[in-house]
C-alpha cells in the first residue's frame, strides 16, 4: 500500500469512528466517555485531511490549494477506484 | 445544505466484470428496500420531527445513506465496466442495456423503476419511526441476499459494510423511538401526534375539533 493510499485509508477509519459516534450521540447526547471519542477522532481527521489535501489533491470543494490548474475534477474518481 | 467529499465511506476496488452480480445488487440502488429511498425516507420524514434528538438522527442517517448510494452505484459501475454486448446479451442484461445502456438508473432487481411509494413520510413519529426500524431490516435482508447470491470476495466486503451499516442505523432508531415515547404520554403513546397535535398556541379556537388543545387541555 502506497502512501497515499495509506493516508486515505487512514481518513477513512477516523472518518468512520466521526460518523459512527456522532449517530450514537444524537440519541446519547450527554455521553461524556462518547463526547470525548468524539473529539479525539474528530482531530484526527482535521489534521490528516489537511496533510493529505496538501499533498494529493482535493478531498473537499475547499481543499484545492493549486493556482495553476482546478485540480478537484482530477480522475479518477472514487467510483472510478480512486479515493 | 449538503457537501461532497470526494471519497467512499468505503472502498469498493472489484476486479471482475460480473454482469449477474450487478442485476441484483442494482435493487440496492432503486429498488423497494434500496439506499435512494432509505435517504429520501428520512431526509423527507424530518422536517416535523419535533424532537431535536430524533431530527437530527434523520438528518445524519439520511446523510450516510447518500453515501451508500454512491458506494452501491460504485460497484455497478465497476460490475459492469467494458462488457460487451455479447456478455450483455449472455447475462440477459439487454433489457436494461437498451434503455440506459451502461448508465445507472434506479431500479428494482425486477426492472420495475424507482418510485416514492417505496417510502412514507407520514407526519407522526411513532409510525415514521416504526417504518425507519423496518426499513432497515429489511435491507439488511436484501444485503444478506446479495451475499447468498455474490461470491467475488472483492464485491461482497463492501457489501458486508452495508449490511452492517443497517444494523447500526435500526438500533439508532430504535432509542430515537424510546426518546420520542419518553415525551409522550406513558399510558397512550397515541393520546396525541407530536408533529401536528403539540402546538395549542396556533389553535384556530373557531371549531370543535381544534379546540380544546389534547396536550395542555387549554
Amino acid at each position: 500500500m502506497c502512501e497515499e493510499e495509506k493516508l486515505l485509508q487512514f481518513i477513512r477509519e477516523v472518518s468512520f469512528a466521526v460518523t459512527d459516534v456522532g449517530l450514537y450521540l444524537d440519541t446519547h447526547p450527554c455521553d461524556r466517555y462518547a463526547l470525548k471519542y468524539y473529539a479525539k477522532y474528530k482531530e484526527l481527521r482535521e489534521r490528516a485531511l489537511e496533510e493529505y489535501q496538501k499533498e494529493y489533491g482535493p478531498l473537499l470543494l475547499d481543499g484545492v490549494e493549486s493556482c495553476d490548474y482546478w485540480t478537484w475534477v482530477e480522475d479518477p474518481w472514487p467510483w472510478k477506484g480512486g479515493k | 445544505m449538503w457537501n461532497y467529499e470526494s471519497r467512499l465511506q468505503y472502498p469498493v476496488k472489484i476486479k471482475k466484470c460480473n454482469l449477474k452480480a450487478a442485476q441484483v445488487i442494482m435493487s440496492q440502488f432503486g429498488g423497494p428496500d434500496g439506499e435512494l429511498a432509505a435517504a429520501w425516507r428520512y431526509l423527507s420524514q424530518r422536517y416535523v420531527q419535533p424532537y431535536k434528538e430524533v431530527a437530527g438522527l434523520l438528518t445524519d442517517i439520511g446523510t450516510e445513506e447518500l453515501a451508500h448510494i454512491e458506494i452501491v452505484n460504485a460497484i455497478l459501475y465497476q460490475l459492469t465496466k467494458g462488457a460487451t454486448p455479447c456478455e450483455i446479451k449472455a447475462a440477459g442484461m439487454d433489457k436494461y442495456f437498451v434503455d440506459h445502456t451502461l448508465g445507472q438508473w434506479p431500479q428494482s432487481a425486477g426492472g420495475v423503476p424507482f418510485t416514492a411509494t417505496y417510502f412514507q413520510s407520514k407526519g407522526d413519529p411513532i409510525c415514521d419511526l416504526h417504518e425507519d426500524m423496518a426499513a432497515e431490516q429489511k435491507a439488511r435482508v436484501t444485503y444478506d441476499n446479495i451475499l447468498r447470491l455474490v461470491d467475488d470476495p472483492d464485491v461482497c466486503d463492501p457489501i458486508r459494510f452495508l449490511r452492517e451499516r443497517e444494523v447500526v442505523h435500526f438500533q439508532r432508531f430504535g432509542e430515537a423511538l424510546r426518546i420520542t415515547q419518553d415525551n409522550l404520554n406513558a399510558k397512550n403513546f397515541y393520546y396525541i401526534n407530536p408533529a401536528y397535535d403539540m402546538p395549542c398556541k396556533k389553535r384556530c379556537n373557531t371549531c370543535d375539533s381544534c379546540n380544546p388543545c389534547k396536550k395542555c387541555g387549554e
